[in-house]
């Protein structure tokens, strides 16, 4: 699981092979230059050897070659950075867009089911910390090997012996860590819960203020809130300070090491095995030999993050798409707006039953309205007619053509779809208008916002046109939003469309311009309409009663009246005076 | 910065002691050089093979003393950091309480969250890495000054030189990138939102084809982000390098001087050792702590974030006042001027006057921003009135606690909202005493007790957040029950049959009268059909009462009245005279 989780990061880095080799390159030449620093100031110390017998000349020659080995290496360091944070940038960018490009490809189905929140921050967060996981990785691992293969060869050629005691006391530390990670991966898991527990708590009671104060709920709340807190704070304090203990715990190994250097360095000395400067490289060497190895510790959390946080990506990444178009499937230039619901069976889960049976047929311009209480599964049709959702059995029919033998985008092109959510998308409002028709010209743009009523309030906006929307609509009022989509769709000039009415939320005198943009729109033009208004309602061709997601009644205005059933109940409730 | 202080209390002997082992344990590291001197020079030049042996146990021996001194330390800090961020939350989460919707409103429920969980990590994490890490590295670069002094003074100079420059370079770097970092997290932000946008709008998005253009313009805030980060990399990555180069040219420096003195029988090679090893000791201690001032610049902005929200005062608060009881209607709104913006910004209501007697349903009607909910917002006293006042039985709302205040009132929100946990508990938020039948009768008011007796838990049935487990029409009629249950003597409907179908509304109006014998309704509604059999309909435009009275008046009086029927096809529109026809 794991390995396979590594192999296909790995596969991300792949297009930047050029990088990557550049950076090992410049990885292995830094450590060579800075390993041999070492030997210098060694031999430098032992120029030292006492009043009177210094040589000057040679240890200048040495310290020249210390120099040009420190500016190398350098050098080296910081290519080795730049082919490091460049690699792991874009390679995180890459794994970035291809998630959003698989969110561009799975079916509806998939995104109503999915938390949006969670799916932003997989993309937005954990492409983060994988390419933080990458850039520390990389940087820690790749002078890391090269610096322990280093200076276990140059050990073993200054002194054997020295070099076995460094090599069979330093994997203690790596032991210890490893002891370590083991202990605390439950209590961060604990902790991480609690975190979750908490933020979940203070989210649902800073939006429900309200409620809160209207209840006066704050006091049974603020216990509640102290109670997670504390289970927080306990998790939390133990979690971070045992994982903070392996830290110390490589740091007392390497001191160890250190002192065991120093002890059999100087016995080795003292029977003229060593030299001084020897004895001083190879302290500093033991040093450097155990570095990697503390510093692979100290990042091992961050990878064990990027991990899990690739992972989350590549589930994402590996969504199923939407199936293809069938092959050879069909995009007609015109449609002449007649539709037919041939025995359709469609359910969201396979052992609730939804629609059963339902049959339709739709001639160019009529008008259908689809009533019902709220909840009752009127929005299906929608996802149905736009193949959102595919029927489980049965076929929809556009101009006498099975809607699965079309293309996908050519279908739903010959719709113009209105929902009662409003999208815009944060772009100016030529954009916005123009979104169906990228290429329109600023006169069809200003003309599809006269036909939708939207050509005054455009003009009121800061900068009329190019005012840019705020993400959600923030600057616009819900009537304006729909006369924005209104718009939208007179611009496309589709021969079919969708409308769901909204129920609430907008004022008088906008809903008035939105009724009439409504109108105009539906002139000519079949359209089927989730309606809540009266005055859609009666004239419409036919009436389709939906409750609890079947279809219970079918039928015009009066011949549902006159039978006296579910929608004539509805109807009164609503219209008729007591 | 003193208001998040206080959440030390309790915690001084730990930020003491902390700091006190971390320095002890950088003494005990400083020693090591010196030791390893003496090897050198004692033992090795003296010949002395039990003086090696000795200093080794020496060397073990701090080695000891400095894993313990360290864990001390960390877990010293670990203590003081959670207590201090346990704490720090629990003030800011009963702050955020104590807010009024004037404050509220102007920070945010989104950026509220961030304060207290995000900002309260930030500075709790700073806490703890601060006690353990931040302490060492000017214990040991200047621990290591000194050192090198008292080997020999006139090559310890070089420190004098080196270690500032390394500062210096350390300074310089986190000053041109730090910037670039914030406007790094900006883009990042700008990914998220676009994800989010592209996931709310997938369906406008399919239906007019444009994923390939979304894909385009993902692809362009992406490549803005990795090319800044690249760009950032860059300077930073110039960080370890240079300051190698730093400290190593001080090393040549001192084995240069070293050799000179060492000619003059001035210094022993190993001393020469131990000022070469005191500079790569500051050379480590500063590049940790260089890492840490990122964390601690976040840390401190955070802390920033959290005084200001702190200093932050509610501008509404409960008064026990006597009772100044006046005679007068229940309810009465007295020239009621209002603005959400403070008394110099734009009026949301002006000069708003009327009265409700105990009974009695008041309807309130008129179209979006109009100021209906700013009514019930003032009643509740989420927002105090900028001019005139309000009498609730007689007595000024700002003279009551607030407590009792909204005792009296059972307010059901335009937005449905339920709080995760059970029926029940959702039902008991205002009446945690409430017994079942008290619940079941408020259900039954509420049009609710058939679907909650179809679930098998019943008012056990799991709530979850939001409400997600029940359709708009269920919820709606949920919170209708909470406010019921509470036994309000005035009930507040703000928009809260707009879910319900009309069945459901027609009957649960009429449960209304009948169940609610003593208690003031307020029925605000966009639905001219929903307020029309009110006692009295109170017809609101951009902020005046512009007409009250029952239905049949109005439509003779009040032209908004008539506009809002004929728009909703409740009369029809050519005939102002007559009846409402029964259609």
């Amino acid at each position: 699981m794991k390995r396979s989780i590594l192999k296909r990061i790995f596969s991300y880095l792949r297009p930047y092979r050029g990088s990557l080799v550049l950076g090992c390159i410049s990885a292995v030449l830094q450590v060579a230059f800075t390993l041999m620093t070492p030997v210098l100031i060694g031999r430098a110390i032992d120029c030292l050897i006492g009043p009177g017998l210094v040589q000057f000349r040679h240890l200048a020659v040495l310290l020249a070659a210390m120099a040009l080995c420190i500016l190398l290496a350098a050098g080296f360091q910081w290519v080795m950075n730049v082919c490091i944070r460049r690699i792991s940038a874009l390679a995180a960018q890459d794994m970035r867009q291809q998630a959003f490009n698989a969110l561009n490809a799975v079916p509806i189905s998939t995104i109503d089911q999915l938390p949006h929140g969670d799916l932003v921050s997989r993309l937005v967060n954990d492409t983060d910390a994988v390419s933080e996981g990458l850039l520390q990785g990389l940087t820690q691992l790749l002078p890391g090997a090269a610096t322990i293969l280093g200076v276990l060869v140059i050990m073993f050629y200054l002194n054997p012996f020295i070099a076995l005691v460094v090599v069979l006391v330093t994997p203690l530390s790596i032991l210890f860590a490893r002891f370590v990670a083991s202990r605390t991966h439950a209590l961060f898991r604990k902790q991480a819960a609690a975190q979750g527990q908490l933020s979940a708590y203070v989210n649902e009671m800073v939006n429900g203020q309200d409620l809160v104060k209207a209840f006066s709920h704050e006091t049974q709340c603020c216990e509640t809130f102290d109670r997670i807190n504390e289970e927080l704070r306990s998790a939390s304090l133990w979690a971070v300070f045992y994982s903070a203990a392996a830290n110390p715990g490589t740091r007392f190994v390497n001191n160890i090491v250190y002192g065991a250097v120093g002890v059999f360095g100087g016995l080795a000395a003292l029977s003229g095995a060593l030299s001084v400067g020897t004895l001083s490289a190879f302290l500093t060497y033991a040093n450097q030999y155990t570095k990697p190895f503390n510093e692979v510790t100290s990042v091992l959390t961050q990878l064990q993050t990027a991990m899990a946080s690739a992972q989350r990506l590549f589930q994402t990444i590996d969504l199923k798409p939407e199936p293809a178009d069938a092959p050879g499937a069909l995009a007609p230039e015109r449609c002449s707006g007649r539709v037919e619901l041939d025995r359709v069976d469609f359910s969201y889960r396979k052992d609730v039953p939804l629609i059963q049976n339902l049959c339709l047929k739709v001639e160019p311009g009529q008008r259908i309205a689809i009533v019902g209480p709220t909840g009752c599964g009127k929005t299906t049709l929608i996802n149905l007619l736009m193949r959102f959702y595919e029927v489980d059995s049965g076929r929809i029919l556009v101009d006498g053509v099975p809607a699965r033998q079309l293309k996908r985008s050519a279908l739903r092109g010959m719709y113009g779809m209105v929902l009662q959510e409003t999208w815009l998308k944060n772009a100016t409002v030529r954009e916005n208008i123009a979104y169906g028709k990228p290429d329109a010209t600023m006169e069809q743009i200003i003309q599809a916002a006269k036909a939708a009523h939207a050509h005054g309030f455009i003009q009121r906006l800061p900068q009329g046109y190019d005012t840019l929307i705020a993400p959600g609509g923030g600057n616009l009022s819900a009537g304006q939003k729909q006369l924005l989509c209104i718009a939208r769709i007179l611009l496309c000039r589709p021969q079919m469309l969708i409308l769901d009415e909204a129920t609430s939320n907008i004022d008088t005198r906008t809903e008035m311009l939105v009724q009439q943009a409504f109108e105009q729109l539906m002139e000519g033009r079949t359209s089927f309409v989730v309606a809540h208004r009266l005055s859609t309602i009666q004239t419409a061709d036919q009436i389709l009663v939906m409750d609890a997601g079947h279809i219970v009644e079918q039928g015009t205005h009066r011949e549902l009246l006159a039978k006296g059933g579910f929608y004539a109940r509805l109807y009164n409730s609503q219209f008729a005076i007591q | 910065m003193k208001a998040l202080c206080t959440n030390f209390r309790g915690y001084y002997p730990q930020l003491i002691l902390g700091p006190l082992f971390k320095l002890l344990e950088a003494v005990l590291e400083l020693m090591v050089p010196l030791l390893m001197a003496n090897i050198i020079d004692v033992g090795i030049a003296g010949g002395d093979r039990a003086y090696v042996l000795r200093q080794g146990l020496f060397l073990l021996l701090l080695a000891v003393l400095g894993v313990a001194a360290a864990t001390t330390c960390q877990y010293f800090a670990s203590v003081a950091a959670f207590g201090f961020g346990a704490s720090l939350r629990r003030q800011v989460f009963r702050h955020i309480l104590s807010l009024s919707g004037h404050e509220t409103d102007a920070i945010g429920a989104g950026s509220l969250i961030t304060h207290i969980t995000n900002d309260v990590n930030q500075v709790q994490n700073g806490v703890n890495m601060f006690i353990r890490l931040a302490t060492r590295a000017p214990f040991l670069a200047i621990g290591s000054i000194v050192m090198a002094f008292v080997l020999n003074a006139r090559i310890a100079l070089i420190f004098l030189i080196s270690t500032p420059l390394i500062v210096l370079v350390l300074y310089q770097v986190m000053k041109r990138t730090l910037p670039d970092y914030a406007r790094i997290q900006q883009r990042q932000e700008t990914l998220g939102t676009l994800t989010g946008q592209n996931l709310e709008g997938a369906r406008v998005i399919r239906a007019f084809s444009r994923q390939e253009s979304e894909k385009k313009d993902f692809a362009a805030a992406s490549d803005a982000h990795s090319a800044l980060t690249i760009q950032v990399g860059r300077i930073s990555a110039a960080l370890n390098p240079l300051t190698y180069v730093i400290a190593n040219f001080a090393i040549l420096a001192i084995l240069w001087y070293g050799a000179r003195f060492a000619d003059r029988g001035l210094i022993l090679s190993g001393d020469v050792f131990a000022m070469v090893n005191y500079m790569t000791q500051t050379l480590l201690a500063l590049i940790v702590l260089a890492n840490l001032i990122v964390q601690f610049t976040r840390a401190a902005a955070s802390a920033k974030r959290l005084s200001a929200l702190l200093a932050t005062e509610s501008s509404i608060r409960g008064e026990s006042m006597p009772l100044t009881r006046e005679q007068g209607a229940f309810l009465a709104f007295e020239q009621v001027d209002f603005s959400y913006t403070g008394p110099a910004g734009k009026n949301t209501l002006e000069g708003v006057s009327f009265t409700a007697e105990q009974g009695q349903t008041i309807g309130v009607i008129g179209g979006t921003g109009c100021g209906k909910t700013t009514l019930a917002n003032l009643i509740l006293r989420f927002y105090d009135v900028t001019g005139g006042r309000i009498l609730l039985d007689g007595q000024d709302l700002r003279s009551y606690p607030l407590e009792a205040l909204r005792e009296k009132i059972g307010y059901v929100p335009q937005n449905v909202k339920l709080f995760s946990g059970t029926i029940r508990s959702n039902l008991q938020l205002g009446a945690p005493q409430a017994d079942d039948d008290a619940l079941w009768a408020a259900l039954t008011t509420a049009q609710a007790r058939d679907f909650v007796q179809q679930k098998p838990e019943g008012l056990d049935t799991p709530v979850e957040e939001g409400g997600k487990n029940f359709s708009g029409g269920q919820r709606q009629r949920l919170t209708i029950a909470r406010a019921l249950a509470k036994r309000p003597s005035l009930l507040i409907l703000d928009d809260s049959s707009s879910a319900l179908d009309f069945a459901t509304d027609a009957a649960l109006r009429r449960a209304l009268k009948q169940d609610t014998g003593g208690m003031t309704v307020l029925l605000i509604s966009q639905r001219a059909s929903a307020v029309k059999d009110a006692d009295r309909i109170l017809v609101m435009d951009e902020g005046r009462l512009v007409g009250q009275g029952s239905h049949e008046e109005l439509l003779q009086t009040c032209p908004v009245y008539r506009e809002i029927c004929v728009s909703q096809k409740l009369v029809p529109q050519a005939n102002p005279e007559s009846e409402v026809s029964a259609r």
